[in-house]
């Protein structure tokens, strides 16, 4: 297996679970763990690899959180064109994640808070009045379905045989 | 009702005895089963949206007897694609229901009153049967563990006789995941055409090919004309419940097996070729599913070592064939103690022929959870047996 190889599995396998330990990451890639810690530490170092996190979906475990996601119109400063403002909003740690989008608006901002209010309360005292910011649109999450190639829901999934020749 | 009701060739097929521990096995609580000779995985969505798509557009009817003409040349396309063999879609290729119907047609289109049908064992089990059904006398080789349980071309050359019609190759193999090298089938395609024989070669597991590369018997010199392929979409696609398969090959006896198929299938069902034609588009999943099974066969390999079975590496399908020999149990009491100890289900080796005896296999095509809870658990019987 080429070197480039063996990390692109090895970032697949720790997306998949990343509680896996690495003697098992070597068994499956047929490699020696040592190996696989060398590769996880430089993934690591290099920011390839940021944290290990769990997908949590938290209305089943009854913690009631609210999360909304912002369009953001801004506009563009000459220098720094939409990183600057861009930033300035990535450090609340209210907003979970921030993407420039194409078309009608150019932030995509998610925010997470415990109520309905504190969340409105946050867009419309920290993200609205932001001097490059020109208007947002605020969509309240209803349901998910998905996050993060999981499937919150579990898929009806038939009863294999026990035995099949 | 008389015995004597029952065709003799129907009647001396003996219902194994071991079919009581497959009921066992089936109806136990919270047992493991490493039994299974199928995906665990759902056939991908984009193939079951397909279907259910054309059954919204009223897709219902029967199709051609040779099945649906927008699969059968995707499939020549692909067969073309992996192997450089060219099959007409018209006449060379015949969708089937499932590999099974191929196999049985493929059986009843060459074989007279006591031909010979060469096959390896240990082996899928409905080879030696179907072949008693269609008339024929199947002929038995024995693989082995130190050869990686390869078909010899000396063997088989040793077996034939004036009688001798076909040789049937299963290869990656079931049960025991043993693949072949282009060189060995070679060897064979020189015994095939000096004897003037018929290849016929199941390769549903080729896509499940984890080390080196498939080689389609079909594409050896000479051998198109002489090979029956047969292979479908139930494994590397996890369609086995769709039942499609398909046969290609030289144009008389593909004609002869849709002679057969008209009369007693008519044709595949339409559902489920309208879901293959789509199966055919899904290449990514497939490869998804082949790294994961890749991923589960080095974990499970390693572990049958560390709980101290000897295991053959296997290189195709999605099976294990560790040896049980050390515990000086047959295959049937160690399938069966395991099971009522441990309640872990493993398939006992010699179902798929005597030269099976002393090996169990071990499907991987189960979660990793299920494989690292099912190794734990024989682990523990292991260490209680091995002592006494």
């Amino acid at each position: 297996m080429k070197e480039e190889g063996k990390e692109e599995e090895i970032l697949k396998i720790l997306e998949e679970n990343a509680r896996i330990s690495d003697k098992e990451i070597a068994r499956m890639l047929g490699i020696e763990v040592n190996e696989v810690k060398e590769i996880i530490s430089k993934l690591e170092r290099a920011g390839v690899i940021r944290k290990y996190k769990a997908v949590i979906n938290y209305e089943k475990a009854g913690i009631e959180t609210v999360q909304a996601l912002i369009d953001v119109k801004v506009s563009p400063e000459r220098n720094t064109g939409y990183d600057s403002v861009a930033e300035r909003i990535s450090r609340f740690p209210e907003v979970k994640s921030v993407r420039l989008v194409s078309g009608e608006y150019d932030l995509s901002v998610l925010v997470s808070g415990k109520t309905m209010h504190e969340v409105a309360y946050f867009v419309a005292e920290k993200i609205a009045p932001l001097e490059q910011v020109r208007n947002t649109v605020t969509h309240f999450l209803l349901k998910t379905y998905k996050e993060n190639g999981e499937i919150y829901e579990e898929e009806e999934k038939g009863e294999r045989l026990a035995v099949t020749l | 009702m008389r015995t004597s009701s029952i065709a003799d060739r129907v009647r001396q097929i003996r219902g194994s005895g071991i079919r009581e521990f497959f009921d066992i096995a089936q109806r136990m609580e919270g047992a493991i089963s490493l039994g299974v000779g199928e995906p665990d995985f759902v056939t991908p969505w984009s193939i079951r949206e397909a279907c259910i798509f054309s059954l919204e557009k009223g897709y219902t009817s029967y199709t051609s007897n040779w099945g649906l003409p927008e699969l059968r040349e995707p499939i020549s396309d692909k067969i073309y694609k992996e192997s450089g063999v060219y099959y007409e879609p018209e006449g060379e290729i015949l969708i089937t229901t499932g590999v099974s119907e191929a196999f049985d047609l493929a059986l009843r289109a060459i074989i007279n009153s006591n031909d010979e049908i060469i096959l390896h064992e240990p082996s899928y089990v409905s080879y030696k049967p179907c072949t008693v059904f269609a008339g024929g006398a199947p002929v038995c080789v024995d693989t082995e563990v130190g050869d990686e349980f390869r078909l010899r071309a000396e063997k088989i050359e040793e077996k034939i006789t004036e009688q001798t019609k076909a040789v049937i190759l299963s290869y990656p193999n079931n049960p025991t995941g043993a693949t072949m090298r282009k060189k060995d089938l070679e060897e064979i395609a020189e015994v095939v055409n000096e004897h003037d024989l018929i290849v016929i070669s199941d390769e549903i597991y080729g896509k499940l090919t984890y080390e080196g590369k498939h080689t389609c018997f079909s594409s050896l010199n000479g051998m198109r004309e002489r090979t029956i392929l047969l292979n479908g979409f139930s494994k590397a696609y996890a369609m086995t419940g769709w039942r499609i398969g398909y046969a290609a090959g030289n144009k008389d006896i593909i004609e002869a097996m849709m002679k057969i198929h008209q009369y007693i299938m008519l044709c595949a069902p339409i559902t489920a070729q309208m879901a293959a034609v789509e199966a055919l588009r899904c290449d990514d999943e497939v490869e998804r599913m082949v790294s994961e099974y890749n991923k589960r066969r080095r974990l499970m390999v390693e572990g049958l070592t560390e709980i101290g079975l000897s295991c053959f590496e296997p290189k195709g399908a999605f099976y294990t064939f560790p040896s049980i020999e050390n515990t000086g149990l047959t295959s049937e009491e160690f399938a069966k103690r395991l099971l009522f100890e441990e309640k872990v289900v493993v398939i006992p080796g010699s179902i798929f022929g005597a030269c099976g005896e002393g090996f169990i296999r071990c499907s991987y095509a189960v979660s990793q959870y299920e494989l690292k809870e099912a190794l734990e658990r024989m682990g523990r019987f292991l260490e209680k047996h091995r002592i006494v």
